[in-house]
């Protein structure tokens, strides 16, 4: 045990003393959530917005205060000239632009689609506020489900009805967070041993291998539970993203997902031949699976089946799931039983696989 | 007891020979150098020796234990094993680094002090410094210590000297004559052929293959089969390809502030060299018969197995 | 033995501090042109700094220096087309082959055309190398790479080359074969600045400097040091010197 402790208190050592590499570990996921947090939103805000007004009568005026008064959109001009509409296209001013014609009941929606998600966002949130009610009066324009069969759809948003962002980055960022901290540091931490050749002293003791790999990974486990604070206290009070289920499922459900991530770290020392390799490896072949094929940014059912297959095996598509579950719908431990069994099933596996690759010569 | 025996052990990896039948053993309290030039084969044996790689052929006991098949009985703390690159951990102080070894071996760094005090009072006035930030000397004192801190019956080290300054030398040369009193068997390799008079027997490598094991004065003498003459001139440069030229040499080297110069077989009369020279327009010339050292013994072994080859 | 009197090398009070510590603490020499000086010292005396200001890789602290006629402060870069460098650790690269290499280092001293290919085809048939131009540097023996790293460094004829610890590792035979080279290019005018840890090659140097804790020790003939000593090795003048240091680092 003495043996063991002596370890992990050199590896805290290492750490520590590494100014550059503290910084990093603990800033990281500050940096993350308040970038994705403010600067990379995906929601769209203050839109500036283009009026040509044919009608000029109080529902158009009213309409267009409706719009004046929508954080979506920010009135740019109101004009009569066709032309100059198109102008402010051109110039890019403007990202979308309300018809209104001089007579009948329709009005026209026309939007830059150079960026299709936002043009749809856009357009859904202008046909919204057009079907609404005017302030005093009936619906103007009937909506297509009431001209249809007088059906009226009332849509609610379950979970998110704000529609933030938020709700779907934060378990995103902690599962890029964990990935990175626990497989990158982990791996060359290994290989920096090998490296420099205290691997070879170590070899010739009676440390248990097992010990090596256990003291290794010890540190980094205990620095991303405290990145997982960090980042669920940064979401909760500085981006308003509730924590509806149980805290401490939470944070069990994030220490197995940071064991996988340790045992992806093992792995790949295994493979690796010095640090440079070990971070190439790590960075390639576990960040980009995170943010591409973990359903954090783009939604892995409209990928195509080689790659819905692919995103299977990235841990933190099933680490995302689940704490989507826990945190943002507050279901219990019944509902990720499956991402749970999976990520467990890796953490087995992979060890498996390292210990066994683990040289115990050189 | 013999503290390591290794019989015709050969290796090669991917097909490059590194090792080709190496036989020889060290005695309990021996000091025993590996000696030969980086490519030679002795960081090969050294870690066929601690464990660390296995012979392709042949057979080796460390401390009366096979180093394939008892290897995890070797490594509780039998050997000592320094490798050949400072191997410690640079950001931990020269303290921390010994004290981690100790506990790595299950023992304390007060229980064995004895042990390392000699070497360790001369580290000890920068035992809260940072290990990387030793000089090449003292990096290798502390690595012998955190070798040492377990009481290892046999210390395998890996070139402690290399790249270490001639005054370091001497001091590291003089604690494994210490050492080796105390009664730990030291195998230490390196490439220095004038650290060979400091060993009680040497085994030279080159290229793999052991050339002559035994004491270094022993070994002298058998190979003063022809004549070494020392040849000195005011132009030493000139002397050189000069003497080279001159009919009866076999080979002519550079040698410190001398020359030395080797006859053919039953060229034993070097009278008539002095005149040879003058006419060569040497003037200050002196040539005196001297002994073999190791070195020249070498450097004809060298010879010897490039024409070979 | 200088064989010019115009110095190519010439450092007066020059100086290297780091916060507190003085790396070079005033080291005054001259070194003539063709001239073989060695250039000794202890680990941590502070000949790898006082090497790399002279090589214009970085700025003294105060003292002057010129080295083939370029004053260190200003003209680093004027300096680095005089000199050739190669050190035991990093020289050629080894995933290149033997022509490739001497292609590539001559290119970067500025080398070009016909007089590049002429070089080439020079250098290997003096090193004896034509046999090997196809060779990774890689599976070269150390030997006969220092050998070729070193006619690497002088293929631009420099009027100086500095060499650190250049035979760390080699063997007997391939260290005096080495150091046969290094007599032809003094013979022929290069200036050679080099370290080592093999005292017996101090011999060969017409001059030898002992550098201890940043000072200049001792500079002269090895045969003048000696006699000074009252020793018969190079070896015994070091040591007798180095044991002075009272710094460590």
């Amino acid at each position: 045990m003495n043996q063991f402790l002596s370890f992990v208190r050199k590896e805290f050592c290492h750490i520590f003393r590494d100014v550059r590499t503290m910084l990093i570990l603990l800033l990281m996921p500050i940096i993350l959530v308040i970038l994705f947090g403010y600067a990379i939103s995906t929601e769209i805000r203050r839109s500036p917005v283009a009026v040509l007004d044919h009608r000029r009568d109080d529902v158009s005026f009213k309409r267009i205060e409706q719009f004046r008064g929508s954080e979506y959109f920010t009135l740019h001009t109101t004009t009569g000239n066709p032309a100059e509409i198109h102008d402010l296209f051109r110039k890019g001013e403007i990202k979308i632009a309300l018809i209104f014609p001089a007579d009948g009941e329709e009005a026209a929606i026309l939007s830059d689609a150079t960026n299709p998600n936002e043009a749809t966002a856009l357009t859904q949130y202008a046909t919204a506020i057009l079907a609404s009610p005017l302030p005093g009066a009936g619906p103007f324009y009937p909506t297509l489900m009431q001209r249809g069969g007088g059906v009226k759809a009332e849509v609610s948003l379950l979970y998110n009805p704000q529609m933030k962002g938020s709700y779907n980055f934060v378990p995103g960022v902690m599962g890029l967070i964990l990935i990175l901290i626990c497989a990158m540091m982990t791996s060359v931490g290994v290989v920096r041993e090998r490296e420099t050749g205290s691997m070879e002293v170590l070899l010739v003791s009676p440390l248990r291998p097992a010990y090596i790999i256990l003291a290794k990974a010890a540190p980094y486990l205990l620095i991303s539970i405290v990145n997982i604070a960090t980042i669920l206290l940064l979401s909760r009070f500085l981006l308003d993203v509730p924590i509806r289920g149980s805290v401490a499922l939470l944070i069990a459900f994030s220490i197995l997902y940071a064991l996988v991530a340790l045992c992806l770290g093992l792995f790949i020392s295994t493979i690796a031949d010095t640090q440079q390799a070990a971070m190439l490896i790590s960075g390639v072949a576990l960040m980009l699976p995170v943010v591409l094929l973990s359903g954090m940014i783009f939604p892995v059912e409209n990928m195509p089946w080689i790659l819905q297959r692919l995103s299977d095996v990235v841990p933190a598509k099933w680490y995302i799931a689940g704490v989507k579950d826990v945190m943002i719908k507050g279901l219990g431990y019944e509902s990720i039983l499956r991402e749970t069994g999976i990520l467990a099933l890796m953490a087995i596996v992979l060890t498996a696989i390292s210990i066994k690759r683990f040289n115990t010569r050189l | 007891m013999n503290s390591v025996v290794v019989q015709n052990i050969s290796k090669a990896y991917g097909g490059v020979t590194a090792l080709e039948s190496v036989s020889l053993n060290v005695g309990g309290g021996e000091l025993f150098g590996l000696i030969g030039p980086d490519g030679a084969g002795k960081t090969t044996l050294m870690r066929i020796l601690a464990t660390l790689l296995l012979p392709d052929t042949g057979s080796a006991k460390v401390c009366g234990l096979d180093v394939v098949t008892d290897w995890k009985d070797i490594r509780r703390g039998r050997i000592g094993y320094m490798p050949g690159r400072f191997s410690l951990y640079q950001d931990l102080t020269v303290e921390e680094n010994i004290r981690f070894f100790a506990s790595v071996f299950r023992t304390t760094m007060e229980k064995n002090y004895d042990l390392i005090r000699d070497i360790y009072v001369q580290i000890a006035p920068f035992r809260h410094r940072r290990a990387g930030r030793l000089s090449g000397g003292m990096k290798q004192k502390l690595a012998l210590c955190c070798a040492l801190i377990h009481r290892p019956d046999v210390l395998l080290l890996d070139e402690p000297t290399t790249g270490v300054d001639p005054v370091s030398r001497v001091e590291l040369w003089d604690m494994l004559g210490r050492l080796k009193r105390q009664g730990v068997g030291i195998l230490v390799s390196t490439p220095y052929m004038d650290e060979a008079a400091r060993c009680d027997r040497i085994a030279l490598m080159y290229s793999g293959r052991c050339l002559s094991a035994g004491e270094p004065g022993v070994i002298c003498r058998e190979a003063g089969a022809s004549a070494l003459y020392a040849v000195c001139s005011d132009n030493m440069y000139a002397l050189l390809s000069d003497l080279r030229s001159y009919p009866g040499a076999l080979s002519c080297y550079a040698f410190g502030r001398e020359h030395h110069l080797r006859l053919k077989p039953g060229e034993s009369d070097a009278s008539l060299l002095t005149g040879w020279l003058c006419d060569k327009g040497h003037s200050g010339i002196t040539v005196e018969p001297i002994s073999v050292t190791i070195e020249d013994w070498f450097m004809d072994k060298i010879v010897q197995h490039n024409e070979q080859e | 033995m200088n064989r010019n009197d115009s110095p190519v090398i010439e450092a007066d009070r020059l100086t290297k501090r780091f916060d507190s510590f003085t790396a070079v603490d005033g080291i005054s020499f001259c070194v003539g042109a063709g001239e073989i000086f060695g250039f000794l010292g202890a680990n941590g005396a502070g000949k790898t700094t006082a090497m790399r200001m002279l090589c214009g890789l970085s700025q003294p602290t105060s003292g002057r220096a010129t080295v083939a006629g370029c004053d260190v402060y200003r003209e680093q870069e004027e300096i680095k087309k005089h000199i050739g460098y190669m050190s035991q650790k990093f020289s050629l690269y080894a995933d290149l082959r033997v022509w490739e290499n001497i292609r590539l280092f001559g290119g970067i001293y500025g080398l070009s055309g016909k007089r590049l290919s002429g070089k080439t085809e020079e250098l290997l048939d003096v090193l004896g190398l034509e046999g090997e131009r196809n060779t990774l540097v890689s599976s070269l023996p150390l030997g006969w790479k220092q050998k070729l790293a070193f006619s690497v460094a002088i293929i631009h004829e420099p009027e100086i080359v500095f060499l650190d610890e250049p035979t760390g590792g080699v063997d007997p035979v391939a260290r005096r074969r080495f150091w046969e080279l290094i007599m032809d290019a003094s013979a022929r005018g290069i200036t050679v600045f080099v370290t080592t840890h093999y005292m017996d090659e101090a011999e060969y140097c017409d001059r030898v400097s002992i550098m201890v804790d940043g000072r200049i020790e001792a500079l002269d003939k090895p045969s003048v040091l000696r006699d000074a000593c009252g020793v018969g090795t190079m070896d015994e003048v070091f040591r007798s010197l180095a044991r002075r240091a009272k710094r460590s680092e």
